[in-house]
C-alpha cells in the first residue's frame, strides 16, 4: 500500500481528535447511554471525516479508500466501541448503496446532508426474527400509486432512536427468498413510525440500539434507491463495506488494547519483578500483536482492492471473521492479564471486552461469514 | 493584514529524542514534526486575519534536510505559503544566529503586519529567539502574549505576568511572542491536509539570505557538557494527626508561593 505524506497527516489529525476530544466525552456518554450524534457528526464532517471516499458533488471529499481505512483504524482507538460503530453506519452501512445507486436528487437531498453531518442515519435490515439471515425478513411495503405502505418491525438498528432517516430494506413483491425486496429512504418523520430503545444490551451501551415499528407508514416510491426488487443484491453489496469498516476498526482497537496491557505489565509489580518479565504473558501478547499486523496487512491489501473497484466480498468476508476472533483472544487476553483490575468497570478492559464482544455477532455473525466463505469456496453442499 | 508566523520542526517528543556524542545536540535526521507550541501561534494568526477580513499568513522555518512535514501542517491548517531555510552550515547554530536567518527568512514573504512566535520551542527552550529576531528587524517586541487582539491599526496585548497580566498597546509592525493556551489550535481538515501539498514552500540556503557567519562558526555559544537531569527526590509524606493541614502550610510558606 502506497502510503503518501497526506495519509500519514491525516493519521496523525485523527489520532489526535480521537485523544483529545473524543475521548474525554466518552465515561459521560457511556453513564448517560447516549451519544449527542448529531453534534458529534456535524463535529466530524468539518474535520471532512464523514464520506471520505464518497463523490465531492453529494458532500463528499473524493479520497481513495486507504484514508477510510486510516479514519477506521483510528476511531477504533476510541475509549469505547459505540461511537466507531456510530460513524461506521453512517459513512459506511447507511450510505454506500445510495451513493451507488441513487438518483442525483436523492444524492442531494439524502446523502448530502448526511456527509455534511447535519443528519443522522441508520440501516434497517434485521427484524426479531431475521437477523443475519436476511432473507428471511418479513417487514413490507404495498405499493399505493405513488406511495409504499409499509407495516412491519426492525430489531438492532443502530443510531435510529437519532436517526432523520433509514435505509430500509423491505419486501416489495411476494417472490419470496432473495427476490422481491427493496431498500427504501424512509424519513424518521413518518406518520406511523415509532422507535425504542434496546436497555440493557451488554456492550455498546452509548449507542442508541432501537426496535422500530412501521404502522401504516407512507413513503413516496421516489424514494425506491436503485431498482424495485433488487434491493436484497444492493444490501449484500452495502454489507461488504460494513465487513471492512469493522475489520478496520479492530486493528485499531487491538493495537491500543496490546500497547496499554504492555505497558500495565511492565509497571505492575509481582514477586519483585514486572509481570512483563513472565516470559508466558510476554510471548502471548508478542503473539497477538503479530496477529494484529497480520490483519492489518490485509486490510491494507483489501481496501487496494476496492480502489480497483474490484469485488472484494471474499476478503471482506475473511477480514470481518479473523477480526471478530482477534479481537475476542485480545479482549480475554488483556483481561487476563489486568487481573482484578480488568473486572472492574473504572477500568478499560471491562468495556474493551463488552463492546468489542459484538464484532463477532453484528453485521453478520462468524457463523453466517463461514456460510458465505463455504459457498463462495466450495465447500458447501 | 499579512501575519508570518515561526514555526520550528521538531523532532516528535512521543519518540525518544537522542543526542549526538561529538556535538551535543539534539539529534535531527529523523522525521521532524510540527513544535505543538507553534500550533497556538499559526491559529491565532489565522484568527487575526479572518477579524481583519483580508490577508493572508505566512510561515518561516529553519530544519535540516529540507524537512517540511511540519510545515505542511501548519498549511494544512491554513496558513497560505512559507519559507524554509535549510542548510548544513546551519549545524551548531545558537539562538541569536536562528534570529538573523529567521528574521531575513521573513523578508522573502513580503512586508508582515506582525510576526508571531512561541515564547520558546519544546526541544531548545531557549525562549529567546522572538526578541532577537525583533532587534534584528528593528520592531518592537511584546513578549508572553496570552491574549492578542488588534484595534484600529494597534496591538493590544494581555501580557502574562507572574502577578497576573499586563494590559499592553503596541504598534505595528511588531514581534509577539504567544504563550501555550493562547488560542484553541484547530484540526487541520481532511480538505486543509490535501490542499497543502500544493501550497508553495521556498527552500533557500543561508548564501540566499546573506546571513554568515553561521553555524559552530557562528555561535558565541559552546556545549561543554551534558549531564543526565537529576533524579526527582521521593517526596515527604505527612501524615494526617489532625495538624496536617499546619504543615502544608509551613511547607508552602517555605517555597515562597504563600
Amino acid at each position: 500500500m502506497s502510503i503518501t505524506d497526506e495519509h500519514e497527516q491525516f493519521r496523525t489529525m485523527v489520532r489526535s481528535y480521537v485523544e483529545t476530544k473524543l475521548n474525554p466525552r466518552i465515561p459521560k456518554w457511556e453513564a448517560d447511554e447516549a451519544m449527542p450524534l448529531h453534534d458529534v457528526f456535524a463535529e466530524m464532517a468539518e474535520l471532512g471525516l464523514l464520506g471520505l471516499s464518497y463523490d465531492p458533488e453529494f458532500g463528499g471529499q473524493g479520497a481513495d479508500t486507504t484514508f477510510t481505512l486510516i479514519l477506521a483504524e483510528e476511531m477504533g482507538r476510541c475509549d469505547h466501541g459505540a461511537l466507531p460503530m456510530a460513524l461506521g453506519v453512517q459513512v459506511d452501512m447507511a450510505t454506500p448503496s445510495l451513493h451507488r445507486f441513487g438518483t442525483p436528487e436523492q444524492k442531494q437531498r439524502w446523502l448530502r446532508p448526511a456527509l455534511e453531518g447535519r443528519h443522522v442515519t441508520s440501516i434497517a435490515v434485521s427484524e426479531p426474527d431475521a437477523g443475519s439471515d436476511v432473507a428471511a425478513i418479513r417487514t413490507r411495503a404495498v405499493r399505493d400509486g405513488d406511495e409504499w405502505v409499509i407495516n412491519g418491525s426492525k430489531t438492532w438498528i443502530t443510531n435510529s432512536l437519532q436517526a432523520d432517516w433509514l435505509c430500509l430494506l423491505a419486501r416489495t413483491s411476494d417472490e419470496g427468498g432473495y427476490s422481491g425486496m427493496s431498500q427504501i429512504l424512509f424519513p424518521t418523520d413518518t406518520d406511523g413510525f415509532s422507535a425504542r430503545k434496546i436497555p440493557d444490551k451488554l456492550g455498546m451501551r452509548a449507542s442508541d440500539t432501537g426496535t422500530l415499528t412501521f404502522d401504516d407508514c407512507r413513503v413516496p416510491v421516489a424514494n425506491t434507491i436503485g431498482e424495485i426488487g433488487r434491493g436484497f443484491q444492493q444490501q449484500m453489496a452495502q454489507f461488504v463495506v460494513e465487513r471492512m469498516w469493522s475489520s478496520y476498526t479492530t486493528v485499531g482497537a487491538c493495537d491500543r488494547a496490546l500497547a496499554r496491557t504492555r505497558d500495565y505489565c511492565a509497571e505492575r509489580q509481582v514477586f519483585g519483578q514486572p509481570l512483563l518479565a513472565n516470559q508466558y504473558l510476554s510471548f502471548k501478547l508478542a503473539e497477538l500483536a503479530a496477529g494484529v499486523d497480520m490483519l492489518r496487512v490485509y486490510n491494507e491489501s483489501l481496501a487496494e482492492s476496492a480502489d480497483r473497484g474490484e469485488d472484494v466480498t471474499r476478503r471482506a468476508t475473511i477480514a470481518k471473521l479473523t477480526a471478530g476472533r482477534l479481537v475476542r483472544r485480545v479482549a480475554d487476553t488483556c483481561q487476563q492479564f489486568h487481573g482484578g483490575m480488568g473486572y472492574v468497570e473504572e477500568n478499560w478492559p471491562a468495556r474493551f471486552a463488552r463492546d468489542n464482544r459484538l464484532t463477532s455477532i453484528g453485521a453478520g455473525a462468524d457463523e453466517v461469514m463461514l456460510q458465505v466463505l463455504a459457498r463462495l469456496d466450495g465447500y458447501s453442499a | 493584514m499579512n501575519v508570518i508566523v515561526c514555526v520550528k520542526q521538531i523532532p516528535d517528543p512521543a519518540m525518544p529524542g537522542e543526542l549526538d556524542p561529538s556535538t551535543k545536540t539534539l539529534k535531527r535526521s529523523g522525521k521532524l514534526i510540527l513544535d505543538e507550541s507553534d500550533g497556538y501561534g499559526v491559529e491565532m494568526a489565522l484568527q487575526l486575519v479572518d477579524a481583519a477580513g483580508g490577508g493572508e499568513v505566512g510561515l518561516v522555518s529553519m530544519a535540516p534536510n529540507g524537512e517540511v512535514s511540519g510545515l505542511r501542517t501548519a498549511l494544512a491548517m491554513g496558513a497560505s505559503k512559507g519559507v524554509l531555510v535549510s542548510d548544513p552550515e546551519l549545524q551548531g547554530t545558537d539562538a541569536l544566529t536562528t534570529a538573523k536567518v529567521l528574521a531575513a527568512a521573513t523578508k522573502r514573504l513580503g512586508d508582515a503586519d506582525l510576526i508571531i512566535a512561541a515564547t520558546e520551542s519544546s526541544d531548545g527552550y531557549t525562549g529567546t529567539v522572538p526578541e532577537q529576531m525583533a532587534e534584528v528587524l528593528g520592531l518592537p517586541s511584546v513578549t508572553f502574549a496570552k491574549s492578542v487582539t488588534i484595534e484600529d491599526g494597534v496591538l493590544k496585548v494581555n501580557r502574562q505576568t507572574e502577578a497576573g497580566y499586563d494590559e499592553v498597546t503596541c504598534t505595528l509592525p511588531a514581534v509577539v511572542s504567544v504563550t501555550a493556551g493562547v488560542v484553541e489550535p484547530r484540526y487541520p481538515s481532511f480538505k486543509g491536509i490535501m490542499a497543502a501539498k500544493s501550497k508553495p514552500v521556498e527552500e533557500v540556503t543561508v548564501s540566499d539570505l546573506g546571513v554568515s557567519p553561521v553555524g559552530w562558526a557562528g555561535a558565541n555559544q559552546e556545549i561543554v557538557e551534558v549531564s543526565d537531569a537529576p533524579e526527582r527526590q521521593a517526596g515527604e509524606i505527612v501524615t494526617d494527626e489532625g495538624e496536617s493541614h499546619l504543615k502544608i502550610v509551613a511547607f508552602l510558606e517555605n517555597l515562597k508561593v504563600l
